[in-house]
């Protein structure tokens, strides 16, 4: 019998029931919960008169629906204060701890888990959103669900799911300069395209993978689902157990030793086999935006839109749909575009490491005269190490404002909208049309370039200017 | 909750030959402040039908009353993006019972099993086929029977046959759900937490 995968060695651990040519019932460590997904779950939990199972593996917060402004006031929004307070109100009645708005642990689901040190190697992590698979940078199979299964897991700790395929994708050799782990995933899904990882859990492997931070392996990981993979994972190691080192709910001491030993472990069998295995070389990537309404309609910044000429024939209608909503001219060069607002957060591009670069980058020069900049930190613990490092002030002082931690126009619950028409350089994950408010026209870009377009005020490539 | 048994469909379709459609288009976001299922529905594929003065877009398959019926026929990789459940919720509430496609995303096509909305994976061929025969024929009727998973039109005697996961397709059969599977096991399941630690 061949060897096991990382992904089989966690997946079998969880496994408390295959169900005959079905599903097999998998065993949750860690739900996490939102405003959003949770409420309908809520109430069907509420309707059988059951109460959460296990309350302590389940923690929630408030992140999809939170204004980024004025967060110590009451929501103004009547429809997204009313979601918020629905999750207090269950979360009371379920005894869920919650970090809700203006508690210190607040922030987007997926980037308070690791923060918090809630994310670790080895567990199983489910959450009501697709994202979920940013926690797979830690060697944990992480996935998202849809509300019936938040309601199963709120029940019983378990859902039914399928073992997905596994696939790994190798990335050997050094990545040039001005390149980030953005960059890399942007890349990746050009290339494989959004339906490319249908059915797969993707591990990500080699020296360029194992050469980023855990952030740039989270932004690896949280856009496995734009490739359609049900998520994506890296082996853990040093650098991982020296990020959770010390984390609020990671082990501790001794304790923390055990783990390690165990989290070694957490490797693939050296006659492991996967079902599908892609490679791509480092040097071949260079910094990448979109140009289209699907994170696949990616490029090189210096490339230009594909003819019609280079396209499959069904995908012929989509293309079309796409060139018209983002008006642009198939064949056309991007670079050098007018760009009228710039967003940096999101659970892809909202953690410290983020907006450090931006801030970095815009040291001491100025946000140009047509940019909106948008700044999001991902959590309330993002902002209070920013504001420590005194990042607000380097961006105040080019031009920019550093506002309050949510989910903001990632998805444009709030009010953070891209007005119509208007064209955004954006480091979160999705560029669907209307995605960031209706109308709105979507790049998606890694934070180094978000900063060079917030100061050149249109496309512009980092490389040449760091 | 329970759903409704699904085991067979004879229905005219609604064809929406655009690949990628993504949860986002199914429902936008900013209709995802309710906290119950119902009343999707209304805001179903709400910025492909309506322009921003909220006036119906004439050219979106939904406005033209040459379609109707049951079954939505979309292309390629259906139901990407968000793990939204509420897009399940929203082709449901509309009225569909099917959606056929050549290509599903994963999240998509298991919130639709869980809400008893029935998600026909077939060939890329037999997806065109049906494109022009609906086109053709607005009237065209298209049959699901899910206990032999064949999916045909009568009329033309051109079939397929689909997979659909075995489990699952008791669970449609016979309306039931996964949680009530879960909750009959709950003894199994304390005797796993039991034997981890
Ligand atoms: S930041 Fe965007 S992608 Fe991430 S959880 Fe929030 S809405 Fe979803």
């Amino acid at each position: 019998m061949a060897g096991k995968t990382l992904f089989d060695k966690v997946w079998d651990a969880h496994v408390v029931q295959e169900i005959p040519k079905g599903p097999g019932v998998v065993y949750i460590d860690k739900h996490l919960i939102h405003e959003v997904t949770s409420p309908q779950a809520f109430a069907g939990l509420d309707a059988r008169g059951l109460k959460v199972f296990r309350p302590r593996n389940t923690v929630a917060t408030v992140d999809h629906n939170v204004p980024t402004v004025n967060q110590e006031l009451s929501i103004k929004d009547e429809l997204s204060r009313f979601q918020v307070n629905k999750l207090s109100e269950n979360c009371r009645n379920h005894g869920v701890d919650l970090y809700g708005l203006n508690h210190p642990y607040q922030g987007i689901v997926h980037v308070i888990g690791p923060e918090l040190g809630i994310t670790q190697p080895g567990m199983t992590i489910v959450c009501g959103d697709s994202h979920t698979s940013t926690h797979g940078a830690f060697g944990s199979v992480a996935f998202g669900i849809g509300t019936s299964e938040v309601e199963m897991v709120l029940a019983t700790q378990c859902i039914l799911q399928p073992k997905p395929k596994k696939m790994r994708i190798n990335i050997e050799g050094k990545l040039h300069k001005g390149v980030r782990a953005k960059d890399i995933i942007l890349y990746i899904i050009s290339r494989i395209s959004t339906s490319g990882g249908t059915g797969y859990f993707i591990e990500y492997a080699g020296s360029a993978i194992r050469s980023l931070s855990m952030e740039g392996r989270m932004t690896i990981c949280n856009m496995s689902i734009e490739s359609g993979a049900r998520g994506g994972l890296i082996a853990p190691d040093e650098v991982t157990y020296d990020y959770l080192r010390g984390r609020e709910f990671a082990p501790s001491g001794t304790d923390f030793d055990k783990a390690v030993e165990q989290w070694e472990a957490l490797k693939n069998d050296p006659d492991a086999v996967f079902d599908k295995e892609l490679h791509f070389a480092a040097e071949d990537i260079r910094p990448m935006i979109t140009y289209g309404t699907n994170p696949g309609m990616g490029t090189m910044i210096r490339g230009s839109i594909p003819g019609e000429e280079e396209l499959e024939i069904e995908s012929i209608n989509s293309f079309r749909k796409s060139m018209q909503y983002m008006d642009f001219r198939p064949g056309a060069k991007i670079e050098g575009t007018p760009v009228d607002y710039v967003f940096v957060g999101s659970c892809t591009n909202g953690r410290i490491e983020d907006l450090r670069e931006f801030a970095n980058f815009v040291k001491g020069k100025k946000r140009a005269s047509n940019i909106t900049a948008w700044i999001v930190p991902g959590s309330k613990q993002v902002e209070k190490q920013a504001l420590e490092e005194g990042l607000d002030k380097v961006l105040e002082a080019a031009g920019f404002e550093l506002r309050q931690p949510g989910c903001s126009a990632c998805l444009a619950m709030n009010d953070d909208k891209i007005p119509e028409g208007k064209l955004a350089v954006s480091t979160s994950n999705r560029n669907f049309e209307g995605r960031q408010g209706p109308g709105s026209r979507t790049m998606l870009v890694s934070p180094l370039t978000a900063a060079a377009v917030a100061v050149t005020g249109k496309v512009t490539d980092p490389s040449e200017m760091i | 909750m329970a759903i409704e048994k699904f085991q067979k469909l004879l229905s005219t379709a609604v064809p929406l030959p655009i690949e990628n459609v993504d949860t986002d288009q199914i429902i936008p976001a900013r209709f995802l402040k309710a906290t119950t299922r119902e009343g999707f529905g209304e805001n179903l594929f709400r910025d492909w039908k309506f322009d921003k003065a909220g006036n119906p877009r004439e050219d979106f398959v939904l406005n033209n009353d040459k379609y109707h019926g049951s079954i939505l026929v979309a292309g390629k990789n259906f139901g990407s993006g968000s793990s939204r459940e509420h897009a399940a919720w929203a082709i449901y509430d509309y009225g569909f019972r099917a959606v056929v496609s050549s290509f599903f995303a994963d999240i998509f096509k298991n919130n639709s099993l869980n809400n008893g909305l029935l998600p026909v994976q077939v060939t890329d061929s037999f997806l065109a086929g049906l494109f022009k025969e609906i086109e053709g024929d607005p009237n065209t009727r298209i049959e699901i029977n899910l206990i032999e998973q064949v999916i045909r039109i009568p009329a033309k005697d051109i079939s397929e046959k689909f997979d659909i996961n075995p489990y699952k397709k008791e669970c449609l059969l016979n309306g039931y759900t996964d949680i009530d599977y879960l909750i009959s096991i709950m003894d199994r399941i304390e005797e796993f937490e039991r034997n981890r630690t």
